[in-house]
């Protein structure tokens, strides 16, 4: 059955890297520019109807990040993963928001952790969970979180930090030092 | 919309709030017809660290949106830079109240990735595990739907219920909240001596748990009157949003995980899930009030046809130096509120490339709570959040 929408997929569509995981899960990758137009193929005649997640992988080594599109065909109980590369230098995919009315939130938040645009996206530009980040997106890969922390959270003012043993030894055995 | 026959008056839809000629909504606050209210994050009626920014129109919501982020840890980028097994006890945290569902779906993905082949008698643990992590959900979700219409007896039921539950949890894993006892490669450990029996003592006063509940609760003129009919779902969204769990099965939908990709044992149990047509609070609720009993007839079962003894667990690399080959897989499990699933990327080094949950409520609580509170009456936000289970540490991972 995922072999004969393949091969459908095959005809109409330039694919490659075709990743059989399971029975019923498939992985392919598809060129940017057509991406959309085949999740709307599968969606419209070859029936996954449900939308389940959109995500990325930042291959920062390659210059590029890994979109990953997971339709579900509830009838036939199979799943497909569509992966789009796109250059992390001009982080910009075409919106999916009209196909299913959830992709705007995950949009949204892809466009807050790693910076990539989807123009006309509804309330793409409304910060989704890190209100007033100043920061380069937190989940691209040079993001450094100990870095980040370290700045922001600490040093506190009127925290001492005390090597263990000294302290100890200061607290136990106050006479020795004298 | 289906029309709430229990609303007596609802103000002119046709004048208010006004349009545009584009057809967007014109909302503006100065004209003082329409009032600004923050539902949360301090709220009673609020299922967890959200909050709900409602612009109404009389006692109606014209607009709403859902803000969270005030429970963001970073979980996914943390485990990027952890080897799996510590990314392991990290990735539990990303749901709180069930995190059983997230021990099972990392693990499988790490054994997928790794070609490991879990013994059965992990398999059947497994299964009790999971079916007890959503009997002490569901526990609370059922008699909190009460609770968000002033019943506030059930709740008390279920929270005793539930920590019975977690006794067994304790002396099964050691742990009362996070269990850790999914582990890659298999479980932490057999049965102890006398489990089944205490457990099925546990089942017994939730047997009759179900009959009381349905007497104070589903059997209640008023929390008949406030849930009937209100918080309709419409059965075309179910696809529209990706709706999954009982929010689908309440619209008519037979979709389980369990069923459907069946993982585990599951297709050596006898059971089905319940499925109803009506589609409002009190039909969901009434799924999930079903889903007490199938759980708990579900692990009668596990209990009663497992084996004594076995293997519980298969042989691992040393747990740090796990590396995995470069690869990617997507593994679902049912959880108490619907599909559970985890994406995850591996770069042949010992840490995960890329983890990502996709959490029932991603979709329940965002984007379809923000279209079906459109109309509604604020007095049913708390009712409607409930029903559909809205859990929010894992839309903000």
């Amino acid at each position: 059955m995922m072999e004969q929408i393949l091969q459908d997929i095959s005809k109409q569509f330039e694919i490659t890297d075709i990743v059989k995981k399971r029975d019923n899960l498939n992985f392919i990758t598809c060129k940017k520019e057509q991406t959309i137009s085949l999740i709307t193929y599968l969606r419209d005649i070859k029936g996954f109807s449900h939308f389940v997640l959109l995500s990325v992988v930042d291959w920062i080594e390659d210059g590029v990040f890994q979109l990953v599109y997971f339709l579900n065909n509830p009838e036939k109980k199979i799943d497909i993963g569509i992966r789009t590369m796109i250059s992390r230098d001009n982080a910009t995919m075409t919106s999916a928001h009209h196909l299913w009315e959830q992709i705007a939130t995950y949009q949204r938040e892809l466009k807050e952790m790693y910076g990539i645009d989807f123009p006309g996206s509804p309330r793409v530009d409304e910060s989704f969970i890190l209100e007033g980040w100043d920061d380069i997106p937190p989940m691209r890969r040079e993001f450094d979180t100990k870095k980040y922390s370290e700045e922001t959270f600490f040093p506190r003012e009127g925290r001492e930090t005390n090597d263990p043993e000294e302290y100890m030894k200061k607290k136990l055995y106050p006479d020795e030092e004298k | 919309m289906k029309k709430n026959k229990n609303v007596l008056w609802s103000p002119d839809r046709s004048k208010f709030p006004e349009k545009n000629p584009d057809g967007s909504l014109n909302v503006d606050l100065s004209s003082e017809k329409y009032v600004k209210v923050w539902h949360g994050p301090n709220h009673p009626g609020v299922t967890g660290n959200m909050s709900l920014e409602l612009t109404i129109c009389g006692d109606e919501i014209v607009q709403a949106k859902t803000h969270v982020g005030y429970l963001h840890r970073g979980f996914e980028k943390l485990i990027e830079r952890r080897k799996f097994i510590q990314g392991f006890t990290t990735c539990i945290r990303m749901c709180v109240a069930e995190p059983d569902s997230n021990e099972y779906n990392f693990s499988r993905c790490v054994e997928e990735l790794s070609g490991i082949e879990v013994p059965e008698m992990a398999n059947w643990l497994r299964t009790l595990a999971l079916e007890m992590s959503r009997l002490q959900m569901l526990l609370r979700i059922v008699p909190g739907q009460g609770n968000a219409t002033g019943l506030g007896m059930g709740v008390q039921w279920g929270i005793y219920l539930r920590d019975l539950i977690l006794d067994r949890f304790e002396e099964l894993t050691g742990g009362r909240v996070y269990h850790m006892y999914i582990t890659p490669g298999g479980v932490r450990g057999l049965l102890p001596d006398g489990f089944k029996k205490r457990m099925e003592d546990t089942l017994d006063k939730i047997d009759a748990f179900i009959g009381n509940i349905t007497k104070l609760m589903y059997d209640n003129a008023v929390f008949k009157k406030r849930t009937v009919g209100v918080g309709y779902l419409d059965p075309s969204w179910v696809d529209k949003f990706g709706v999954g769990g009982p929010n689908a099965r309440a619209a008519g939908f037979k979709r389980d995980v369990r069923k459907d990709y069946p993982y585990l044992i599951y297709d050596k149990l006898d059971f089905e899930p319940y499925t109803a047509t009506d589609s409002d609070i009190y039909t969901r609720s009434l799924v999930r009030r079903e889903d007490i009993r199938t759980t708990v007839d579900i692990i009668r079962q596990i209990l009663a046809k497992m084996p004594d003894k076995g293997d519980i667990r298969a042989q691992t690399p040393n747990v740090l130096h796990w590396k995995i080959p470069k690869g990617e897989t997507y593994v679902r499990s049912e959880s108490s509120r619907g599909e559970y699933g985890y994406y995850m990327v591996t770069d042949g080094s010992e840490f995960p490339r890329r983890i990502n949950l996709r959490g029932p409520s991603y979709v329940h609580a965002v984007s379809l709570l923000e279209k079906m509170l459109i109309g509604a009456n604020i007095a049913d936000v708390a009712s409607m959040m409930v029903s559909l289970a809205a859990c929010p540490p894992e839309i903000e991972r």
